[in-house]
C-alpha cells in the first residue's frame, strides 16, 4: 500500500499571535513552529496502515525551507520519505490543493491522508479540494479506519454523533483527534531521520482566488458578570441569557 | 588552562540544533503526558516507576550516549542534558533514574568493558530492558571512597565479594550492578577493582530500601554481598584500576546531576511564574510586587548561568576533551542554584508552597539530593581547587 500524508508547519499553539505591520499577515518574529497537531493523527494512521499492509509511506508539505524541520519530525516518527514542494508565496486553499494534487497525481497512492484542518487559518478545505482535483472519494473528520481488500469503512464525527461510511481505495481521508494515539519519535527515529531523504521540488503554479484584505485580533473578552450567588439570581440569569446573550 | 581556551571552545553555538529541538520536544511531551499525571502517586508510594522507565527505554532515553551498535541512541551530551532537564522539570526522581542508569552503570561498562562484556550487557541496558545500578559508597566511606571495606577475594575462576554498600541508586530494582571492591588489601587506592555483578547472583542481598526525604520513587537501597561469586571475566579493565575508573565515571555523572539540578530549578521557576501571575494580594497579582519580581529575576539569571556551565561541560565531553574542572563547576553551581531556586519558589508560594497540591513542595524536597549525590558540593570545590592549583 502506498500512503501519502500531507502535513503543515504551523505556529506553536502557545504562540501569542500578532498581526504584522502590513495588516494582512501574522508577525513571524519570535514565533515557534510545529507540526500541525491534527497531522500527527494522519501520520500515525499511515504508520499503522503500513505496519498492517506493508508498502511505503511518504510525507509532503508545501512551503519554504522552514517546513523541512516539520517534515523531519514525520520522518523521525517513522515515515520513510519526504517531499518539500517549495514555495514561499502566499496562496489560498485552492492554490495549495492544486499544487499538492499535481504532485500526488504522479505518485499513484492508495491512501492520501491529511489532518482534518490546520490550526493556523482553520479553512478545512484542502483535503476535499485535493480529492476533487484527483477525482477521488474523500472522507473527512475520520475517527476510525478499517480497510479490507480495497474496501474502506470509515467512522466519522458528525454533529452529535458518528457516521459510518463505506468507500474504496484510492481515497483521501482527513484525520480527527481520537483516530489514534500518535507515537513519540524515538531517539533512534530522530537519528535515522537525519539521513532520510527530503526531495525538493518546485510547487506547481496555480491561481489564488481568495485574497486576505486585512487581519485583526478579536476584541478582548469581556469580563464575566456575577448576577447573584443564590437561587434568587436565577430569574435574572434566565432573562439575561435570553435577551442579552440570546442563547436560550 | 583558561588562558588557552578559545572562544570556540567556550561557545560553539548558543542555538539548539534541529535534532536537539526534536529531542527536547519529545522529552517535554512525554514528561507532560506520561509522567505529570502520576508524579505524586509515585512520590507517595515510593514505588519504582518501572512502567515509565520501560517506555523511556523504548524512546531511547535509557541509552542516550551509546552507539547504535550497542543498542544505544548514539547522541551526545548536549541531547542528554536536554533530556534530563526536561524530565526533571516534571519529576526529578525519574530524571535521577535516567542519569544514574546512563551515566554510571551503563557508561562504566561502555567505557571500561571489553567487547565481550559490552556486547553481553549493553544492549539490554541501553534499551531499558534491564536496569543498571552502580555501587561505590559504603556505610563508612562516602566522599573518601578509597577507604572502602568491601572485598573481592580471588578464588579460581571467581572473585568472591563480601561487604556492604549503601545509598545505591536502583539497588533493590536493578538487574546489573557495577561494584567497586577491594581486591588487594595491601594497596590502598590501587587495590580497588570494578566488577559487573548480575543482581540475581546468589549472595547478592538487598538489605534495606531507604525511606527518603525526596527523590522518593527513584529507588535507593543498601545492598550486601555474602560470598557472592563473580566470574573473573566480569572484572572491568585491570585489577586495581577500579577507583580510578570510578572517578572518571563520576566526571560524566556530574554533568547529568547538573542537568538534573537545572530541571528542578527551572521547574520551580516555571511554577513560581505561573503562581505569581495568578495569586492576588492587596488587589493585584503578587508578580507586580518588586519583592517577588526580584526573586524571579534572581532565579532566572542564576538558572541561565548554570545552564551555560552545564552545556559547556557537555560540549567539552562531546569533543573528547578533559572536562573534570568544568563538570565539577557545573555540578557545584547548578545544584546550589537549584537549592536556592526551590527555596525561593516555596517562599513565593507562601502557605501553598508548603502543601502537596503545588509542585514546588516536591521540588523543595527533591533538590537536596543534588548537592550531595555523586560528590557533595564540598567535594566539587575540592576538585575545582585541585584542578586550579595543580600544574
Amino acid at each position: 500500500m502506498k500512503i501519502v500524508v500531507c502535513i503543515n508547519h504551523v505556529p506553536d499553539t502557545e504562540t501569542k499571535v500578532k498581526v504584522g505591520t502590513d495588516g494582512k499577515t501574522i508577525d513571524k518574529a519570535g514565533v515557534n513552529y510545529m507540526l500541525n497537531p491534527y497531522d500527527e493523527f494522519a501520520i500515525e494512521a499511515a504508520l499503522q496502515l503500513k505496519e498492517k499492509f506493508g508498502g511505503e509511506t511518504l510525507v509532503m508539505s508545501l512551503g519554504g525551507d522552514a517546513h523541512k524541520e516539520t517534515l523531519r519530525k514525520a520522518l523521525a516518527m517513522g515515515i520513510e520519505k519526504a517531499i518539500l514542494l517549495k514555495d514561499d508565496s502566499i496562496r489560498d486553499s485552492y492554490s495549495i490543493a492544486k499544487a499538492l494534487a499535481e504532485e500526488i497525481r504522479t505518485l499513484s497512492a492508495d491512501c492520501i491522508l491529511f489532518g482534518k484542518q490546520s490550526i493556523d487559518y482553520y479553512n478545512e478545505e484542502i483535503p476535499g479540494l485535493v480529492a476533487e482535483f484527483l477525482g477521488l472519494p474523500s472522507v473527512s473528520v475520520v475517527v476510525r479506519i478499517n480497510i479490507n481488500n480495497g474496501k474502506v469503512i470509515c467512522e466519522r464525527e458528525i454533529e452529535g454523533g458518528h457516521e459510518v461510511v463505506e468507500t474504496k481505495i484510492p481515497l483521501v481521508m482527513a484525520a480527527q483527534k481520537g483516530l489514534n494515539e500518535p507515537r513519540y519519535p524515538s531517539l533512534k527515529g530522530i537519528m535515522a531521520a537525519k539521513t532520510k531523504p527530503i526531495e525538493e521540488r518546485q510547487a506547481a503554479t496555480a491561481s489564488s482566488y481568495v485574497e486576505v484584505l486585512t487581519m485583526h485580533k478579536p476584541p478582548p473578552k469581556q469580563p464575566g458578570k456575577i448576577i447573584g450567588t443564590d437561587v434568587n439570581a436565577v430569574p435574572e440569569l434566565i432573562r439575561l441569557l435570553r435577551e442579552e446573550a440570546k442563547v436560550l | 588552562m583558561n588562558e588557552q581556551m578559545t572562544m570556540e571552545q567556550v561557545a560553539p553555538s548558543f542555538e539548539f540544533t534541529e535534532s536537539m529541538r526534536m529531542v527536547l520536544e519529545v522529552a517535554r511531551n512525554f514528561a507532560e503526558k506520561e509522567i505529570k499525571p502520576v508524579v505524586m502517586k509515585y512520590d507517595e508510594s515510593q514505588e519504582f516507576p518501572l512502567e515509565i522507565i520501560k517506555k523511556l527505554g523504548e524512546l531511547g532515553f535509557m541509552g542516550v550516549l551509546f552507539p547504535e551498535s550497542y543498542g544505544g541512541a548514539g547522541f551526545g551530551y548536549l541531547e542528554y542534558i536536554t533530556i534530563i532537564e526536561e524530565i526533571s522539570k516534571v519529576d526529578p526522581s525519574i530524571g535521577l533514574s535516567i542519569a544514574a542508569h546512563n551515566s554510571l552503570c551503563t557508561n562504566h561498562i561502555y567505557t571500561f568493558g571489553n567487547e565481550e562484556q559490552k556486547h553481553k550487557y549493553l544492549p539490554d541496558l541501553t534499551t531499558g530492558h534491564k536496569i543498571g545500578a552502580w555501587a561505590l559508597t559504603e556505610p563508612t566511606s562516602g566522599s573518601d571512597a578509597g577507604s572502602m571495606l568491601t572485598t573481592a577475594t580471588s578464588d579460581g575462576d571467581y572473585y568472591i565479594l563480601n561487604g556492604s554498600k549503601n545509598f545505591i541508586t536502583h539497588g533493590s530494582v536493578g538487574d546489573i550492578t557495577v561494584v567497586m571492591a577491594r581486591s588487594n588489601k595491601s594497596k590502598a587506592k590501587k587495590g580497588i577493582s570494578a566488577f559487573i555483578v548480575e543482581n540475581k547472583t546468589p549472595g547478592f542481598i538487598i538489605s534495606k530500601k531507604e525511606n527518603k526525604l525526596g527523590m522518593r520513587c527513584c529507588d535507593t537501597s543498601a545492598i550486601a554481598f555474602d560470598n557472592c561469586h563473580i566470574p573473573k571475566k566480569n572484572l572491568l579493565g585491570d585489577e586495581g584500576a577500579g577507583l580510578a575508573q570510578a572517578l572518571t565515571i563520576l566526571d560524566g555523572g556530574r554533568i547529568s546531576i547538573a542537568a538534573l539540578a537545572l530541571g528542578i530549578a527551572q521547574g520551580a521557576l516555571n511554577a513560581s511564574l505561573k503562581y505569581a501571575k495568578e495569586r492576588k494580594q492587596f488587589g493585584k497579582p503578587i508578580a507586580e510586587f518588586q519583592a517577588i519580581q526580584w526573586k524571579l529575576a534572581d532565579m532566572a539569571t542564576q538558572i541561565e548561568a548554570a545552564r551555560l556551565l552545564t552545556y559547556r561541560a557537555g560540549y567539552l565531553k562531546n569533543q573528547g576533551k578533559e572536562a573534570v574542572l568544568e563538570s565539577s563547576m557545573a555540578k557545584y553551581f547548578a545544584s546550589e542554584v537549584a537549592v536556592r531556586a526551590t527555596n525561593e519558589g516555596v517562599q513565593i508560594h507562601g502557605g501553598y508552597g508548603f502543601i502537596k497540591d503545588f509542585p514546588v513542595e516536591k521540588f523543595y524536597r527533591d533538590v537536596k539530593l543534588v548537592t550531595i549525590g555523586e560528590g557533595t558540593s564540598e567535594v566539587q570545590k575540592m576538585v575545582i581547587a585541585r584542578e586550579l592549583l595543580e600544574p
